[in-house]
C-alpha cells in the first residue's frame, strides 16, 4: 500500500483543505496505528486508502493496483477483494445470524452462498467466536460484536484490514482482547491498519504513523516515503 | 504492477439479491406487511369487481340462454287514446299462430274473480293476487318451471284445479301441494295441484294464479278476449314477426296493439352492471395508486434509516448498480407479494360471492395476471426513485455516523 503526495480538500467557497502531501508506504504484513486527535484528517486517510473517497491530486496505489486509474466500478470491486474495514459502531445486520453476517464479507466475491459460510464459519473460528456462529448479533456482547466484524472483514484475506477506532464503543477489557485478536491476527500474516484518536492503543501497536492538521507528523518507522 | 484489467468486477448471485432484498423487509415486517397491504387491497378490489361481474354476466347469459331471446310479448296497448280498453280481439291468438316463424303462442286472460286462502278472508284482501285463465301451452312458451306439483293439461282444463304463480303462492301461505291444499276463487273451492318458481321472463305472472279457460268460461263467464298473448318465434327472424305482430293481431287497430322482447330488459341489465364494473374498476385502481404511493413512500424511509448497512455494502465491495438493484427487488417483493396477496384474495370473494348467489364461479384469469403485473409495474415506479436516491449516495457520506 503506497500514498504518494496526497491532498485533499473538500469543496466549498474557499475550499477546505484536510490532507496535505501524504505519503505512507505499509508492507505486507504490518500492523500499524494512524493515529491523531479529531479533526486532524485521519478519518479522511482512512476513506482514501479504503478507496470510499478519491484524493484531489497524489497518486494511491492499493494491491498493486493505482486507483486513479480504477473506474468507480472497479474500486468496488477492488474493496470487495482486497479491502477489509472495521467499524467502530460495528455495522452488523439485526436479523442475520453472525455466520451470514460475515459470509456478506465475500457477497460480492461471486462466491455461492456455501462456500462463503464455510468460510464464515473458519473466519469466526479464527477470532475466536465458533461457539456463536447462528447467534443474532444483538444477543451478542460489543466485544464479541467487534470480533464478528474482524471476521468479516477477514474472510476475503484482503491485502489489508483497515479498523477505525475498533475498541471506541467497547470497554477496557474487551479492548484488550480485540488488540490482542489484532495482534495475533498480525502474526499469522494478516495487514492490518488501526485508525485512533487514542495514543495509548496506538502504542501497543509495532508502528505509529501520528497526523496532525492533516500532515503526518511522526512516523516510528523509518520507511516514511519522500 | 496489475493493470485495471486484471481486477475481477464485483457481482453478486441473482438468489443472493433476492436474499439481501428480503432482510430489510424481514427486520420491518409490520412495515412492509402494511405496505403491502395496501397494493393487495388495490388488486383485490379489482379482481373481485372482475370477477363478481364476469360471474353475474356469465349467470345472465346462461339464463339468456335458458329462457331464449325468441319470446314476443303482445297486450292491448293502455292509455289515453290507444284503444277501446277491451284488449285483444278473440281472434288475435289464432290469427297469430298462422305467422310463419311463430313456433308457439299461448295466452293468459285476466279473469274477474278474487283468490283467498279461504272463505272467511273478506273479499278485499286479494293480495293483489290475479286470477288468469290460461291454456296449457303457457309453461312451455315462457319455459317456466314448476317448483311443486303439476300444470294445467287439457283433460282436466274443466275441474276447480288452480296452479299458483311463485308469489302469490307466497302470500297465500302455500308452500307445497302434498296437503291437498284447496283455495277460495270467486265464491267456490278450487284445489291447488302446482306451484311455478319465478318466470324470469314475466314477472307480472308470479302474482297470478292460473286457471283452464274452460272453468274460467263455467264459473265465471271469462270470454276469451285475452289480456296478454306470448309468442316463441324463430329465433332468426324475430325482428320480421315483431314487424307484422300488430297488424295481424288487431288489424282493425294495429297502433293500439303493444309488442315487447322480455328479454331486453335482462339485456339490460348486463349492460347496466357493466357500467358499474368500469366505475369500481376506476376505484380500484385509484386504491392502487394509492398503495404504489404508500410503497414508494416506506421506500424513501428504508433508504434514509438504512444509509449505514448502504455504506457497509459499498464498503464490502457493492457497485452503485448493486444498491440501487437492491432496494428496487425490495419494491418488487413489496409490491409484487401484495399484488400476488391481493388476486387471492380477490378471487376467493368472487368466489364466496358467486356460492352465495348461487352462480358459476367464473375468476377471471386475465384479470389476475393483469393486475399482477400492474402491481409489479407498480413496484418499479415505486422503487426507481428512492432506488436512485441509495445508488447515488456516496459511501463516506453513507458510513458517517449521524
Amino acid at each position: 500500500m503506497l500514498l504518494r503526495d496526497v491532498y485533499k480538500e473538500y469543496p466549498g467557497d474557499p475550499p477546505t483543505p484536510v490532507l496535505h502531501e501524504v505519503s505512507l508506504a505499509v508492507q505486507p504484513g504490518e500492523l500499524a496505528a494512524v493515529v491523531g486527535p479529531s479533526g486532524s484528517g485521519k478519518s479522511t486517510l482512512l476513506n482514501i486508502i479504503g478507496t470510499l473517497d478519491r484524493p484531489t491530486s497524489g497518486s494511491v496505489h492499493i494491491a498493486g493496483y493505482d486507483t486513479a486509474e480504477l473506474s468507480d466500478d472497479d474500486l468496488s470491486a477492488l474493496r470487495a477483494r482486497e479491502i477489509g474495514f472495521v467499524f467502530q459502531q460495528f455495522f452488523l445486520l439485526s436479523g442475520m445470524t453472525a455466520v451470514d453476517n460475515v459470509a456478506d464479507g465475500l457477497l460480492y466475491s461471486g462466491l455461492s452462498l456455501a462456500e462463503r459460510r464455510i468460510r464464515a464459519s473458519k473466519a469466526l473460528e479464527e477470532v475466536g467466536l465458533g461457539h456463536r456462529l447462528n447467534h443474532d448479533p444483538s444477543k451478542l456482547s460489543g466485544g464479541e460484536r467487534q470480533r464478528v466484524a474482524i471476521a468479516r472483514a477477514l474472510v476475503g484475506k484482503p491485502s489489508v484490514v483497515l479498523a477505525d477506532e475498533p475498541t471506541g464503543n467497547l470497554d477496557s477489557h474487551s479492548s484488550e482482547s480485540i488488540l490482542a485478536l489484532l495482534h495475533s491476527l498480525n502474526e499469522t500474516g494478516s495487514t492490518i491498519l488501526v485508525i485512533t484518536h487514542d495514543r495509548e492503543i496506538a502504542a501497543a501497536l509495532p508502528r505509529r504513523i501520528s497526523i496532525l492538521d492533516g500532515r503526518i507528523e511522526s512516523d516510528s518507522s523509518a520507511e516514511l516515503v519522500r | 504492477m496489475s493493470t485495471a484489467a486484471s481486477l475481477e468486477p464485483s457481482a453478486v448471485h441473482p438468489g443472493d439479491l433476492l436474499r439481501i432484498a428480503t432482510v430489510g423487509l424481514r427486520s420491518r415486517r409490520l412495515r412492509a406487511t402494511l405496505s403491502a397491504l395496501g397494493i393487495a387491497i388495490g388488486i383485490a378490489a379489482m379482481v373481485a369487481v372482475l370477477g363478481i361481474s364476469e360471474s353475474s354476466r356469465a349467470e345472465l347469459i346462461s339464463s339468456l340462454d335458458r329462457l331464449g331471446t325468441n319470446l314476443l310479448t303482445v297486450q292491448a296497448g293502455s292509455g289515453f287514446g290507444l284503444g277501446s280498453g277491451e284488449g285483444l280481439p278473440t281472434t288475435a291468438e289464432a290469427m297469430l299462430r298462422r305467422i310463419q316463424p311463430v313456433e308457439a303462442a299461448s295466452s293468459v286472460t285476466v279473469v274477474e274473480a278474487t283468490v283467498r286462502r279461504t272463505d272467511l278472508v273478506p273479499p278485499t284482501r286479494t293480495g293483489g293476487i290475479t286470477v288468469q285463465a290460461t291454456d296449457p301451452g303457457l309453461i312451455g312458451t315462457l319455459r317456466a318451471e314448476l317448483a311443486d306439483g303439476e300444470w294445467l293439461d287439457d283433460t282436466r282444463a274443466g275441474l276447480p284445479i288452480v296452479v299458483l304463480g311463485s308469489v302469490a303462492a307466497e302470500r297465500l301461505g302455500i308452500t307445497d301441494v302434498a296437503d291437498g291444499n284447496l283455495v277460495w276463487i270467486g265464491d267456490r273451492w278450487f284445489s291447488v295441484i302446482g306451484i311455478l318458481q319465478p318466470v324470469e321472463l314475466a314477472p307480472d305472472l308470479d302474482r297470478a294464479v292460473f286457471i283452464g279457460e274452460k272453468v274460467a268460461e263455467d264459473e265465471f263467464g271469462t270470454t276469451a278476449s285475452p289480456g296478454t298473448i306470448y309468442l316463441r318465434t324463430d329465433p332468426d327472424l324475430i325482428d320480421d314477426v315483431r314487424d307484422v305482430v300488430p297488424a295481424t293481431a288487431n288489424p282493425a287497430e294495429p297502433d293500439t296493439v303493444e309488442v315487447s322482447r322480455p328479454s331486453d330488459a335482462l339485456e339490460a341489465k348486463a349492460a347496466a352492471s357493466s357500467a358499474f364494473t368500469s366505475l369500481f374498476l376506476g376505484l380500484g385502481a385509484v386504491a392502487l395508486l394509492v398503495g404504489g404511493v404508500g410503497v414508494a413512500n416506506v421506500m424513501v424511509i428504508a433508504v434514509l434509516e438504512r444509509r449505514s448497512e448502504i455504506g457497509l455494502r459499498r464498503a464490502l465491495g457493492a457497485t452503485r448498480r448493486h444498491v440501487s438493484v437492491q432496494f428496487l427487488t425490495e419494491a418488487l417483493l413489496l409490491s409484487g407479494t401484495g399484488g400476488v396477496a391481493g388476486a387471492l384474495l380477490g378471487a376467493a370473494v368472487t368466489a364466496g360471492y358467486s356460492v352465495l348467489r348461487g352462480w358459476e364461479i367464473r375468476v377471471p384469469v386475465a384479470g389476475v395476471i393483469g393486475a399482477i403485473v400492474a402491481s409489479i409495474l407498480i413496484g418499479a415506479v415505486a422503487g426507481l426513485y428512492p432506488a436512485r436516491r441509495a445508488a447515488s449516495l456516496s459511501p463516506t457520506d453513507a458510513l458517517r455516523p449521524v
